[in-house]
């Protein structure tokens, strides 16, 4: 970057920062001046998670979320991006399919929990089913809109240096239709991670989800709550800034408005 | 053979790309839109012919005809004899810069019709193109940190990587400055001087068509319609402010049917 950059780079740290400070500030002063003893301070959610941290439980928790998404979440990328490329590639067949996914996409895959306890019990398989399906539709859209949004030119001069249509796919209309299945993925990613939490609530117990409702359940342990509900946020935040990074590749970025 | 065919002057034995009374009807809306009208044209092996015409006269179209994208309606386009029946790595069609992958370096651009050699070969061949268009040094950027004129060249080079005998150009230089433009004219002729390919291109230009070509084919409104062949009988280089020279423009200019006062 020039000269010109770097002011505005302290800048960028800067701001965030004091508006963190500034809600961590207010949330402080808000506990005290309501006088409530059930919600905590900051500092004793501070407590909580050192506590959590000592009883070695935070970790343990944090894993088996982790693990849950990256299940569902690989299961939904796996299958979602070679449905999505074929129903791009072939719009016949997505016209043929399209109604019954557009009714599917909406649901919640909240309302799906009782039908998840049926199919796999109650337990890791319902929870991963949960994200997996939660995931599958956004990679899948993105995946399609990908693939129809190629620019004929691509096409035009893969075919014209004879490529037979696997290779087409494969070397011209994916990497095209890349940087739009990223952003699919991104925001697949960030679902999967609200889902594993409400997943967690009712049909396991381990993982974050698990621990915010069992810190209530047991004690009404509202800094362990918060605390857990901390993590979750700073945990999504974490994935999202990997996938951004992604999203900095540089045969990626071409894709996206500023990314030359 | 039809009289308009025989009176056609273009049309002698032996040539490379063979076009016979090609007519293309587009449908659309239930209607039908006749697009190119009875064209005939013989393009000699190595020859650089140019085609110019009116906007939206059907340029374009009689370019991704000859190279397969599009079927004729009746007539046909030969290359060797053989009916074009697709479009095929021995005829390479050149877009405006648009066509490079962005999702390749230029290394990787260049070298994308090379699947079928081995490593050393692909190599040899991408480091002989990236010469050839002075792309040193930027083997591994990405289109998106090339300028325009870099673009086009590149793409240039992506198409004669492969060896085609046959390259189709369609407004190469048209989204390109002046200047730029001036110079990758040099650069093709260069190019087209050292490989010998056989050139069609598509212009909006008439000077781009009287610098460049062998011959000019100047197109009527659409439906598209051959209305006159001009020979460039001028050597390379050309001295583009030559009575000559003028002379040519102007008569094409009038053929088109614009004045040359603004």
């Amino acid at each position: 970057m020039n000269a010109l950059a770097e002011p505005n780079k302290l800048e960028k740290f800067l701001w965030p920062l004091l508006a963190t400070a500034l809600f961590f500030a207010l949330w402080h002063y808000l506990v005290i001046w309501s006088g409530t003893k059930v919600f905590p301070a900051p500092f004793q959610v501070e407590k909580g998670l050192l506590e959590l941290l000592h009883k070695n439980v935070l970790w343990q928790d944090i894993g088996s979320s982790l693990r849950r998404v990256a299940t569902g979440f690989g299961a939904a990328t796996i299958l979602g991006i070679p449905l999505g490329l074929a129903l791009g590639w072939y719009p016949a067949v997505n016209q043929i399919v399209n109604p019954v996914m557009q009714i599917l996409r909406p649901i919640s895959p909240m309302a799906w929990i009782p039908v998840a306890i049926i199919f796999f019990g109650v337990g890791d398989k319902a929870a991963i089913f949960l994200i997996f399906l939660g995931a599958f539709f956004p990679i899948v859209v993105a995946s399609i809109n990908g693939v129809s949004n190629v620019p004929s030119v691509f096409r035009r001069a893969g075919r014209n240096f004879g490529l037979a249509p696997t290779q087409l796919l494969a070397r011209v209309v994916f990497p095209a239709a890349l940087p739009q299945i990223i952003v699919g993925l991104r925001l697949a990613l960030g679902i999967a991670w609200l889902v594993v939490v409400a997943a967690e609530m009712v049909a396991v117990d381990s993982g974050l989800g698990y621990l915010v409702i069992d810190s209530r359940n047991s004690g009404k342990r509202y800094d362990l709550v918060v605390a857990a509900m901390l993590m979750i946020g700073v945990i999504g935040l974490i994935l999202d800034l990997g996938f951004r990074r992604l999203e900095r590749i540089k045969s990626i970025r071409w894709g996206y408005r500023d990314g030359s | 053979m039809s009289s308009a065919q025989a009176a056609n002057p273009a049309f002698a034995e032996g040539a490379k790309l063979r076009v016979q009374n090609l007519n293309l009807v587009f449908t659309r809306d239930e209607k039908s839109i006749p697009v190119l009208r009875n064209i005939s044209l013989d393009v000699s092996e190595g020859e650089f012919v140019c085609v110019v015409g009116p906007s939206g006269c059907g340029k374009s179209t009689l370019l991704n005809t000859l190279g397969g994208f599009l079927t004729p309606t009746s007539g046909s386009v030969r290359i060797d004899g053989e009916i074009v029946r697709g479009p095929d790595p021995r005829r390479i069609f050149v877009f405006q810069e648009r066509g490079v992958f962005p999702w390749l370096t230029v290394e990787g651009n260049i070298g994308f019709g090379l699947f079928k050699l081995n490593v050393s070969e692909r190599q040899q061949r991408v480091a002989h193109y990236i010469n050839m268009v002075g792309l040193q040094g930027f083997e591994e950027a990405y289109p998106s940190q090339l300028s325009g004129g870099m673009k086009q060249r590149l793409e240039v080079a992506r198409a004669l990587a492969v060896n085609p005998d046959t390259l189709y150009l369609d407004e190469p230089f048209g989204s390109l400055d002046s200047i730029t433009r001036h110079v990758m004219r040099g650069e093709l002729l260069r190019i087209w001087e050292a490989e010998r390919k056989t050139i069609v291109f598509v212009t909006h230009d008439i000077d781009e068509a009287v610098q460049l070509a062998d011959r000019v084919v100047v197109l009527s409104d659409r439906p598209a319609a051959i209305q006159k062949i001009v020979h460039i009988d001028i050597a390379h280089p050309r001295d583009i402010s030559s009575p000559r020279y003028l002379e040519l423009r102007d008569g094409i200019l009038q053929q088109i049917g614009l004045a040359h006062k603004i």
